[in-house]
């Protein structure tokens, strides 16, 4: 018999129980399906490493940061859970920068006193004082400095873009959710190749995750697919060329789907450019971040295009209805 | 006792392999891609392994049932035996293209078949 410890209550799980079946006798409001492992409804995250039984089938990253499925998990230990909907735990950062890097997208820099655990291309939830969160990438790596960077676009009548860019300034207190996504760099087969697509600030997950491979030592090739439709929503378009310059395995791509387009960048739609240079992605890793219907319309093709489907990182980002 | 179809074709990796293959041979199909315009692939992805796992007689506990509710709202959309069909090629050149021995594609073939009723509404 193995303690299972959710948000500070204790349950027990019977010999011969899965976890699912122990929460569900204990009444406890977990979403679930199939009971068979494929559906991944039920999944959650543990504190201890889980069973590799129960692990089966989900994606490498998950694996890493121990999320399982309570449905094929017989305890081997007590286990800590995180259920999925469990209130986020909030740190208090300060902004530090707070610059335009396009006409319509900033950098918003914000610092911790203590080390801020995470992998580059992960998201949190940043919370105004009302209480309204809305979710971001972080753009760089873990540094000594405990400072996270972030590319923040101004939303069309969005509300809380609008704040973070006109009144959140250097010095201001921002809360903070802990990291969150599956979509980041695993130093493992460093010479498989590397695909990056984003567009808009997709970059900012994109620049975390090439950072990561790089100081990894990835020695594969590495090609960054970066687009929007004018070149004025492009940005960090100077420093990503002369990090191509420095890397030799590191290529650079930007790319306009609109009419204007200047020498030196390729015209057309970032995943279409991306798919025409690169017609060979067997054995290749591939991260996908920005406009959902550039991800879901990509996952597909670099599938058909060989990568296989454990291979795929994507992280769509959706735009909250005010 | 011998060994079931589902260690004799290797498993859960030969499932893993064959719906990699399979999937794609779907989605490039133009008689049966729409089915699978609005799905989201990763998890059709876990689902083919449902599927594959249960063609070798693996481990699982689908019910009649299970597969006309899973498909009710695709026969509404015109799903039909000529569907059906093109799906138990894929699934035949699939195996075929992994090397698994006739015989063996005979008896996932014929368990993939047992389900053409529930699938098809019938």
């Amino acid at each position: 018999m193995y303690t299972l410890t959710i948000d500070e209550s204790n349950y027990t799980c019977q010999p011969g129980e899965t976890v699912l079946d122990a929460l569900l006798r204990e009444n406890i409001n977990i979403s679930y399906a199939c009971k068979k492992g494929t559906c991944h409804s039920c999944m959650v995250r543990s504190t201890e490493v889980p069973p590799q039984s129960a692990q089966a089938g989900l994606k490498k990253t998950l694996q890493t940061l121990n999320y399982f499925l309570p449905c094929q998990c017989y305890p081997e230990q007590d286990m800590t859970i995180k259920l999925p909907d469990q209130s986020d735990f909030y740190r208090m950062g300060t902004v530090i920068d707070n610059t335009l890097l396009n006409r319509n997208t900033i950098l918003l820099v914000i610092a911790f006193a203590d080390a801020f655990e995470f992998k580059a291309g992960q998201f949190v939830n940043l919370q105004k004082s009302d209480g309204v969160t809305r979710s971001y990438s972080i753009a760089n790596i873990p540094q000594q400095s405990n400072t996270l960077e972030f590319h923040i676009r101004r939303l069309p009548d969005g509300k809380f873009s609008a704040w973070l860019h006109d009144e959140v300034s250097v010095g201001d207190s921002i809360a903070v959710s802990e990291p969150r996504g599956h979509c980041f760099y695993l130093p493992e087969r460093r010479e498989q190749g590397l695909l990056l697509v984003g567009t808009g600030t997709g970059l900012a997950p994109l620049a975390g995750i090439l950072t990561d491979a790089l100081a990894q030592g990835h020695t594969g090739p590495i090609h960054l697919f970066h687009g929007s439709r004018d070149i004025e929503d492009l940005y960090r378009i100077d420093e990503m060329r002369q990090l191509a310059a420095q890397h030799p395995n590191f290529h650079y791509t930007s790319c306009l789907s609109g009419k204007n387009v200047p020498e030196g960048f390729a015209a057309g739609r970032v995943n279409e450019i991306a798919l025409s240079l690169l017609p060979d992605l067997k054995s290749w890793r591939v991260f996908l971040c920005g406009h959902p219907d550039m991800v879901n319309q990509m996952k597909k093709q670099v599938f058909l295009k060989g990568v296989a489907s454990a291979d795929i990182y994507a992280d769509a980002f959706l735009i909250t209805p005010r | 006792m011998s060994a079931t179809l589902y260690e004799r074709i290797g498993g859960e990796a030969a499932v893993n392999a064959a719906v990699e293959v399979f999937y794609r041979k779907v989605l490039e199909d133009y008689r049966i891609n729409r089915f699978f315009d609005n799905t989201d692939m990763d998890k059709q992805i876990a689902k083919q392994k449902a599927f594959f796992t249960m063609a070798f007689g693996g481990p699982n506990n689908y019910t009649g049932q299970d597969m006309r509710n899973a498909h009710s709202r695709l026969v509404k959309s015109g799903l039909n035996e000529e569907h059906f069909n093109a799906v138990m090629e894929h699934l035949g050149a699939t195996l075929t293209e992994l090397n698994v021995p006739a015989n063996l594609i005979a008896e996932a073939a014929a368990i993939a078949e047992s389900t053409r009723k529930d699938v098809l509404g019938q």
